[in-house]
């Protein structure tokens, strides 16, 4: 029997394997999630079947429940959340993955004492799941705005860099010495649980794509300790797997933002940041002009290329739709439109490929940055919505402003701007953006989805 | 150093596969288109729920009178699999939407 299992977790690796890969690919993708998916059950089914040892009935059930709970919990959320939760979400399943882990290493601690080997694995798990989950969840309230603010206490690079030596000298003491007490063992579990809440509070909102994608590898690590643990090869190989393609994923991401994964953490996002932010503000000179939809409908009217550009505000106003709307009429009146996709326009990258994508906006008219960048001196009308940093002329001409370096979308080139906002408020990275004030821009204000409405019953009136 | 030793060779086969799937790791995302990003991490996400493998044999290997461990293991066994399910089905919910235009 236990060959059967042998070879369950083999076919499990390799389905993680090639899954993964095919996630790769738009065409392979959705496949591959769900030759993972298969995989992962056959493993659970595998793993609670074929037990080498009697195991008494409760047990059984109590697993069944576990399992049945956490099925229609996790089915029911998935299914149901918003298209722009789903970052969010994903952050949150990620820190439930790290919290597994955690309770693993609290429970077995006991189990495993005088194998400092074992020991060292267990409490390496510990921390790692317990920074993980406090890490997710600090990472989740940021994304849906309950923390907005990046909290730092002075000299947090310092405070933190210590407290984590500090915490890995614990654990060493504790295996070393092989002591034997519970106390210890919630002590460096709670001190994990705080590190992992003072490694993202002090990193800002915009870059939680960066700090979810770590976290997931540091859970991925930790499932791979506790596969070491009992040698289970299942646990092993899916463990190292997202650990090692959840590194590489983190710096693809950092590369798209043209940020270095150190300054991500340790902050060039910093307290420097605010003094810089207010001088910007200070210095840009010049009004802001306020148009109707009405003007923007002739605008678009008779323009012949018109580039959309969707940010995170599209989104939060649930205005894809009416986007596509947008679109479909321009088009029909014999303008060219085309979406203009900014690797990390929105919370997450492909966030805007994703929202766009429920509502049949044909592939061929999202164009990444690259591609579109060219077309924009030759375009007569770019429609920002609720978009802002991606734009920000500053990362090109402003060495002192925090985005600096970050490729942006150079829309300032086109012959008119139109940005819809919902008031004059910085985005994201807490900046002004000098776009606003250009002499071709003008502003209409409002909620994505109502300013559009009315964009779209104008443009049907003429 | 003998313990060190020792640990090495009783788990060679381990430290092979480590080895050689933090190699596969990183071939497999090369070059990821940035559309792809998100539905890959979450992907991922949902794989290394495979950590719920191990809340399962924490509790089939507890004592049927461990209070605790079994209270605790449940709680593990459910956000694993919280962890899984959740992760898959949202990595599909996102894909779903690729797929559509096709």
């Amino acid at each position: 029997m236990e060959f059967i299992l042998t070879l369950i977790y083999l076919v499990a690796s390799i389905t993680y394997i090639l899954g993964l890969k095919m996630l790769g690919h738009p065409k392979t993708a959705r496949k591959g999630n769900l030759i993972a998916a298969f995989g992962m059950g056959i493993a659970i089914i595998g793993t609670i079947f074929i037990y080498p040892k009697e195991v008494p009935m409760m047990i059984y059930v109590l697993i069944g429940i576990a399992i049945l709970i956490g099925t229609i919990i996790g089915w029911l959320v998935a299914k149901k959340v918003a298209m722009t939760k789903m970052p969010e979400l994903v952050s949150i399943f990620n820190g439930m993955g790290g919290a597994s882990a955690a309770l693993i290493g609290l429970i077995e601690f006991h189990h495993y004492q005088g194998q400092t080997l074992s020991i060292v694995t267990i409490l390496a798990g510990l921390i790692i799941g317990s920074i993980s989950f406090s890490g997710s969840m600090i990472a989740w309230g940021k994304l849906n705005g309950t923390i907005n603010k990046p909290i730092r206490i002075p000299k947090y690079n310092i405070i933190n860099n210590l407290f984590f030596i500090v915490l890995v000298a614990f654990a060493g003491f504790i295996a070393y010495q092989g002591i034997d007490s519970q106390l210890y063992l919630y002590v460096l579990f709670v001190g994990a649980l705080a590190y992992g809440v003072l490694f993202v509070l002090p990193i800002g909102g915009a870059d939680m794509p960066v700090v979810i994608s770590l976290l997931n590898s540091f859970t991925g690590l930790a499932a791979a300790l506790g596969g070491f643990l009992y040698g289970n090869m299942v646990m092993l190989t899916g463990g190292i797997l997202v650990g090692s393609a959840g590194t590489i994923l983190t710096f693809a991401m950092c590369d798209a933002m043209n940020r270095s994964l150190s300054s991500v953490i340790f902050g060039a996002f910093g307290a420097t940041t605010s003094t810089a932010t207010d001088e910007a503000s200070r210095k840009i000179k010049g009004n802001i002009k306020e148009t109707t939809p009405s003007d923007v409908a002739i605008l678009m009217n008779y323009a012949n290329k018109v580039i959309i550009i969707p940010g995170y505000g599209l989104a939060v106003a649930q205005a894809q739709h009416i986007i596509h709307e947008l679109e479909e009429l321009l088009i029909k009146k014999g303008v060219e439109v085309k979406y203009a996709i900014h690797p990390v326009a929105g919370r997450m990258p492909g966030h805007m490929n994703v929202l766009l994508a429920e509502t049949n906006v044909s592939y061929d008219r999202l164009i990444e940055m690259e591609d579109i960048n060219p077309e924009f001196p030759n375009t007569d009308v770019v429609f920002v919505v609720g978009a802002n940093d991606v734009v920000n002329p500053a990362a090109h001409n402003d060495p002192s402003s925090p985005i600096y370096g970050m490729p942006i979308l150079e829309a300032e080139n086109a012959k008119y701007i139109v940005v819809n906002k919902r008031s004059m408020k910085p985005g994201y990275a807490g900046i002004e953006n000098e776009l606003f004030y250009n002499q071709k821009t003008s502003m209409l204000f409002g909620d994505a989805k109502d300013a559009l409405g009315k964009l779209v019953s104008e443009l049907k009136n003429m | 150093m003998t313990e060190l030793i020792e640990f090495i060779t009783a788990n060679l086969q381990m430290i092979y596969i480590v080895i050689l799937m933090i190699f596969v790791g990183v071939e497999i995302i090369g070059h990821v288109p940035a559309v792809l990003h998100t539905p890959l991490m979450s992907g991922a996400n949902a794989i290394h729920g495979v950590v719920v493998v191990g809340a399962i044999l924490v509790m089939l290997g507890s004592e049927p009178d461990n209070i605790l461990a079994l209270s605790l293991g449940f709680v593990a066994v459910l956000l694993g699999t919280l962890n899984v399910v959740g992760g898959f089905v949202v990595t599909d919910r996102m894909l779903e939407m690729f797929k559509k235009k096709k």
